[in-house]
This record gives C-alpha cells, structure tokens and sequence, in this order.
C-alpha cells in the first residue's frame, strides 16, 4: 500500500484527551463511559429472536429485556466508538481490512479460535464485574472508586501471568 | 430515550473511539505488548487519563459544578470485580482486546476485533444461564465494601489519593521506558497496520527512532 500511513499520537497526549473525553461524558451523562454493557443488551435482543422465553425467563436478562434506558445509552456509544475509530483509522491510512495475526506465527483459523476464545472469557467476567476495563478500570478509577483499583490491579496481573502463555501468538 | 441523550452518546463514544484509534489501542499486538512489558502505551495512556480525569472531576466537585457530587461510582463486591478482573485481564491477554478495544479492532478493520465481540455475546448467554447458582449468586454479593470510594474507605483525602496516583505513575512511566529500550521497542502506526515487530522497523531505520524520541520529549515536558 502506498497510501501514507500517519503516526500514533504519543501516549501522553493520547491520555490528556481520552482524560478530557471521559471527564466530558460525567459532566454531560453523569457516569462514566462503558462498552460491555452494550454487548449484555446485544445479547439479550438477540436471544430474544432466537428463544424469546428462554430469555424472559432467564434470571439475568430477563430484567435487561424490558428495557433499561442506560443499556441503551451504552449500545449508541459503543455505536460512536465504532465509528469514530473507523474515522480515525480511515483519515490516518491505517484502515486495513484484515485478520490481526499479530508478526504472522499464527494462522487465520488459531487467531480466530483465541479471539473467541478470549472474547467468551471477557463477556463473562464483565458481568461478574459488572463492567469492564472502560467502566470499572478506567471510569470508576477516575472517581477514585475502590472497584476501579482492584479491578486493575488483577487486570493487570492476571494479564501478565497468561501473557506469559501467549508469546508464541504475537 | 430522547435525541439529546442519544447525541451525547454517539458523540462522546466516537471521541472515545477516534482517541482509542489514535493510540493505536485498536492493535492487539500493541496492546498485548503491554503484557510482554515491551511497549507501555496502554498503562501510560490509562494513567494518564485516569488522572487528568480524576483531578478535573475534584475541581468541579469542589463547588458541585455540573451536579458533580452526584457523578455516579459504583459500589464494590469484591470477589465479583477480583474475578471479573482476572477474566477480562485473561481475556485481553489470549484474546487480544478487551470490550471496548475490540469495538476499536473492528473500526480500523480488524475481523478478529468482531470474533471477540461474537465471543463476548456468547460469554454474556453463558453467564445468564448460570446466574441463578449459588456460587454466582454469593460471588455477585458478597464481601461489599464498606465505601465506595478509596479517601472514603481509608478517611484520608482526595488529593491525597491523587498524589499517590501521580507517584505511581511516574513510577510505571520510567520503568516502562527502561524496559522499552532494553526490549525490541514500541509499536508504531506502520508497525501495527502492516504487521510487524517493531525490531524489523528498527532494521528499516523507520518510524521507531522517531516514536522513542517523541515519547523522550513528552516524558521530559
């Protein structure tokens, strides 16, 4: 590709504006910014095409499917981080349709596995959390919220721990 | 939901994502890197954002500007969030992402990025059907801590909270730089979009140089 390829923005000025956008969605939302809760309502809209009574009487999303104004506040921002990373991406010539296999020591079908895979482990435990790295690690921190620094703190060393596993991958 | 609340939503969530992007957060080998502890951007952009957010959110609460005493924070149930962390954190690591990134992954093209999101659906199905068992439910509920936040839990300060934040930060950020120098580097914007290590860039004489400089000057400002 001969298209230029812009440079990231260095981490501190990433982390200035992504302070600024958060402290933006307390004072205009109230609450932080999130992304697994989204994919809670995603599940449950799709469970409920698939086996609508299974879903309603589910103890969990059964509550989820009669509609709770912020799962939908968090599905139209997750919407707009979607798009605005297409606009970044597209706008700085990194937009690549592809399937990331890292430097390529892993083929399409093992990348995808561990993708769902980790995807499958990620879903679950944000329901344990009730949040994930955007809502507990990074929203609730900035409150200064207890949960916010356990969460990163076994984030973090659960993540160097399987990482260790993984060197293969990448 | 009216179409004042739907704006804040989508507007507020595409700066998160185009920041995101820019970072380069919408890699998962940049972001596994900072397990492999050879690129620190994650934990300097996290920190970074955590406290220039924490501060703005103490000075407007200082006179309730924007209702900001009422800004919500959750309550804690300890072995949830223990666990909930460890999963996401075991998840990021196999997986490449976690929610929010994924959803980054997926915008700058990535189809591994949309796997995780199936993934994620199905993790949540999972969940819901075990949700009713004692365990869950004693996992979910038990052990809440007494405060929601860490100066109401140890009576101390918000700034002092803060301050210890800065330290530890300052702390991760030249620990980080030692171990990005000893390590084959960091991930540029050619690194992540063509698929390379950064030490194949570095035998190109490209883009690393530049990116190490420009963190050097930002570490020094």
């Amino acid at each position: 590709m001969s298209c230029q390829v812009r440079p990231l923005w260095p981490p501190f000025v990433a982390g200035i504006v992504l302070g600024l956008v958060l402290l933006l969605t307390f004072v205009l939302v109230g609450n932080g910014m999130g992304a697994s809760g989204a994919f809670a309502r995603v599940a449950t809209e799709v469970g409920l095409q698939a086996a609508p009574d299974a879903i309603r009487e589910n103890a969990y999303l059964g509550g989820m499917a009669q509609g709770n104004p912020l799962a939908a506040w968090v599905v139209l921002a997750v919407v707009g981080t979607l798009i605005g990373a297409i606009l970044a991406s597209v706008a700085s010539g990194r937009f690549r349709v592809k399937v990331d296999r890292g430097s390529g020591r892993i083929g399409v079908g093992t990348r995808l596995a561990l993708a769902l895979g980790g995807g499958l482990l990620a879903g679950f435990g944000s329901r344990l959390a009730a949040g994930c790295t955007s809502g507990v690690g990074l929203s609730n921190t900035a409150m200064l919220g207890v949960a916010g620094f356990v969460f990163l703190v076994a984030f973090f060393a659960v993540g160097l721990l399987v990482s260790l596993f993984m060197r293969r991958v990448w | 939901m009216d179409y004042g609340t739907a704006g804040t939503a989508l507007a507020t969530g595409l700066l998160f994502g185009f920041v995101l992007e820019q970072a380069g957060f919408g890699s998962p080998c940049k972001l596994t890197a900072q397990f492999r502890l050879t690129d620190w951007s994650v934990f300097k952009v996290m920190f970074t954002a955590i406290i220039v957010a924490a501060i703005g959110i103490l000075l407007l609460q200082v006179d309730n500007t924007f209702g900001s005493q009422g800004f919500y924070v959750a309550e804690m149930f300890l072995w949830g969030t223990v666990l909930g962390g460890v999963l996401i954190g075991a998840g990021f690591a196999i997986g490449g992402y976690c929610p929010g990134t994924s959803v980054v992954g997926l915008g700058s093209g990535r189809i591994d990025g949309l796997v995780f999101m199936l993934g994620m659906v199905i993790g949540i199905w999972a969940f819901a059907g075990v949700y009713d068992s004692s365990l869950i439910q004693s996992v979910l509920t038990s052990a809440q801590a007494p405060a929601r936040t860490v100066p109401e839990l140890l009576g101390v300060s918000p700034w002092l909270v803060v301050v210890a934040m800065i330290l530890l930060a300052i702390g991760g950020f030249f620990a980080g730089r030692a171990l990005e120098r000893r390590s084959h580097g960091v991930y540029s914007a050619e690194d992540i979009t063509e698929g390379r290590d950064p030490g194949e860039s570095d035998e190109l004489g490209r883009d690393l140089g530049r990116e190490a400089s420009a963190s050097r000057q930002n570490e020094t400002t």
